[in-house]
């Protein structure tokens, strides 16, 4: 036990000795926050907008009118040919061109159905089929309207018909921010690197300086060495998520809805299952740019993408869904959404939290198995 | 327990290349025991087995009278262990490296053992220096502290004054005969055969197997030959027209080679002969004793 305490007692005085360190562990989770709070978002506020209209009347006129006063499209330019529409699109500069072709009052006027044509940047697939929900949204209320007063001008009663209304009304996330959604599973995000990272490359400075093999030499037990060198990131991971939970709340207004203590507990689970990663890691690499290559690509980016920080899990293909069943992670961003978000605790998360601390016991092992293996 | 080594058929290989191939032998209490040979002969490999860093094909070892494989971590308290490369903390200072190796050993009243160990060194005055700024020599005096703090009985030294200046290397050696005093044993390798001279005992490695083992005076005495230094120039002309014209052996050394003769009156003349005929500028030419140098040389042509 005492052997355990110095291995731990100088683990932070190497960390007090490397700034950068520091930076690592109280100033990135903070920088992380804003730019991805701020930048990570998906929401559409302003649609880049071109009109090309080629009937020039006034139900034209009225229909450009209605995009304007929908706060949403921002009108860029009214193209006189194609290759003005082309030139936007192409440039970047618009999301959608609106092209309303000449006998658009006409076709009206004849009761017949007139076309309209948007052509949209489809680069950014997110945005444009956002933005096509839009126009179809204002289309539909505008040609609603030409029923309307077609009706009352031919001075017929409208007789009371049923209607649905559907009002949609949003739990946890009100606005529907990206914000909200992101911010949190930064936390997710950060526990993984201060710890599956940093352990990594800690254990494998060790072997890279030759200390380790001269920490064999003594009376240290393979156990006694594990543990005093994953101890001191465990407890680095709780700062981080400390720092991280405060920020966000100071910074972003998102407080935790749920238990602060499950959020602790769950992280200590997840933590479980990086350290254990970081040790594999370390296992398998010779140097310490090694050691960062596998932890950040090999283990990392894949957990990342599997895991539903990004992108819901539920809209993968099956076999990558069964995937992700086996990424920590996954579980860890559940509680943690949940946590915050809904206000969720122990009840609603048992079982990812059990699902956690049996991946963590299970990588710990194997990991400080392999690393027990390895040094002798 | 005069031997406090015990080393008996030991076996290593390395996929096809065996390191350490069938070695037994055994060392003294209080000695300082030497292993010579070439880069790859097995030397680093015999002292990682020693130490418990990695583990024999087949043969036993007994330290401090327990059997290695069963008592490792026993073993492990009683002995100190230096390697090739300066591997401590560099970004810890010198007392704090003295201080985590001594806790690590559970040993207790350190302080006055480690102003002892500093001052002897010549470390004193830097021990608030964080390790990685000390010079090489200065750091592995610094490697050589730690690994006696814990006061172990057994010292594994592994070429330890390799790449250090010679000023560190006199400081270390001195250190090194100090302890020898205070009862310690060690067990050393080396390239340098100046300080296999110094060792109590040698052994003479040579692709994983032992080919001789005695004090260095007896080594010496073992060689039955003469040897005839001669000063000349150019060295490698006359190196290449005694290997091609002759059966002798000849070493080559700087400014001068050394042919190994059974007969120097007999054989002086023709080797001196086709010296000339080669154009070969000869300054000098005397007969020498063999230097330890020498010996091993001519062992190691010998059992290849």
């Amino acid at each position: 036990m005492k052997t355990i305490i110095h291995i731990i007692r100088k683990e932070f005085l190497q960390f007090k000795r490397d700034p950068k360190m520091f930076g690592i562990i109280l100033i990135a989770p903070i920088i992380q926050l804003i730019f991805l709070g701020y930048a990570a978002t998906l929401d559409l506020n302003t649609v880049h907008t071109i009109f090309y209209d080629q009937d020039k009347t006034t139900t034209s006129r009225n229909f450009i009118e209605e995009f304007k006063s929908s706060g949403f499209f921002q009108i860029d330019h009214y193209a006189d040919n194609y290759e003005d529409v082309q030139t936007y699109i192409e440039k970047g500069k618009s999301l959608v061109a609106i092209v309303i072709p000449k006998d658009f009052e006409k076709k009206i006027n004849r009761r017949e159905t007139a076309q309209l044509q948007a052509i949209f940047n489809g680069s950014d697939g997110n945005s444009a089929s956002i933005a096509a929900g839009y126009i179809a949204a204002i289309t539909t209320t505008f040609s609603k309207q030409i029923v309307k007063d077609f009706i009352d001008v031919s001075g017929r009663k409208i007789s009371t018909v049923g209607k649905i209304s559907a009002e949609a009304r949003v739990w946890y996330n009100p606005e529907l921010k990206t914000r909200n959604f992101m911010v949190p599973a930064i936390v997710g995000l950060l526990v993984s690197i201060v710890t599956l990272i940093l352990t990594s490359l800690a254990v494998v400075k060790e072997k890279e300086i030759g200390t380790l093999e001269q920490l064999i030499v003594t009376p240290i037990k393979p156990l006694q060495l594990i543990i005093g060198k994953l101890v001191p990131f465990l407890i680095l991971g709780f700062v981080s998520v400390t720092i991280v939970i405060v920020a966000m709340n100071i910074i972003f207004g998102i407080h935790v809805r749920g238990s602060v203590v499950f959020l602790f507990f769950s992280s200590f689970l997840y933590i479980l299952s990086t350290l254990g990663l970081g040790l594999f890691v370390s296992t398998v690499s010779k140097t310490q740019q090694q050691a960062m290559m596998i932890a950040i690509f090999a283990v990392m980016m894949p957990m990342i993408y599997l895991s539903g920080f990004a992108f819901p899990v539920e809209n993968m293909p099956t076999i990558i869904q069964y995937i992700s069943y086996a990424i920590p992670l996954k579980y860890f961003i559940t509680i943690i959404r949940g946590v915050i978000l809904k206000g969720n605790g122990f009840v609603q998360h048992w079982f990812d939290a059990t699902m956690l601390l049996a991946m963590g016991i299970l990588i710990l092992f194997f990991s400080a198995l392999r690393f027990r293996k390895r040094l002798e | 327990m005069n031997n406090i080594i015990e080393i008996t058929s030991l076996q290593k290989s390395y996929g096809e290349i065996k390191a350490v191939n069938n070695i037994s032998l055994s060392v003294n209490k209080g000695e300082m025991f030497g292993l010579v040979g070439p880069d790859g002969a097995g030397k680093t490999t015999m002292i990682r087995i020693l130490c418990g860093l990695i583990i024999q094909k087949s043969g036993t070892v007994k330290i401090l009278d327990k059997n290695l494989s069963q008592s490792r971590k026993e073993i492990q308290k009683n002995i100190g262990y230096l390697s090739q490369k300066f591997s401590l903390y560099g970004d810890l200072s010198v007392d704090e490296n003295i201080e985590f190796f001594a806790e690590i050993h559970n040993v207790k009243d350190y302080f006055e053992r480690r102003d002892e160990l500093l001052e002897f060194s010549r470390l004193k005055s830097f021990r608030n220096r964080t390790a990685e700024k000390l010079s090489g020599g200065m750091k592995q005096k610094l490697a050589l502290v730690c690994s006696l703090i814990h006061e172990p009985k057994i010292l594994f030294l592994d070429e330890p004054t390799t790449g250090v200046d010679p000023v560190s290397r006199r400081d270390f050696w001195k250190i090194l005969s100090k302890l020898l005093k205070d009862g310690i044993t060690i067990f050393m390798s080396t390239p340098y055969l100046d300080e296999a001279e110094r060792c109590n005992r040698v052994a003479l490695m040579n692709a994983g197997k032992i080919i001789a083992l005695d004090t260095p005076q007896k080594i010496k005495e073992k060689m039955d030959r003469q040897i005839i230094e001669i000063v000349c120039n150019p060295v490698r002309t006359a190196y290449r027209a005694i290997k091609k014209n002759t059966e002798l052996e000849v070493q080559m050394f700087g400014d001068r080679i050394n042919v190994v003769v059974e007969n120097y009156s007999s054989e002086l003349s023709s080797i001196k002969k086709i010296l000339t005929e080669n154009r070969v500028q000869i300054t000098d030419e005397r007969i020498i004793p063999p230097s330890l140098e020498n010996v091993f040389m001519h062992l190691i042509k010998d059992s290849e």
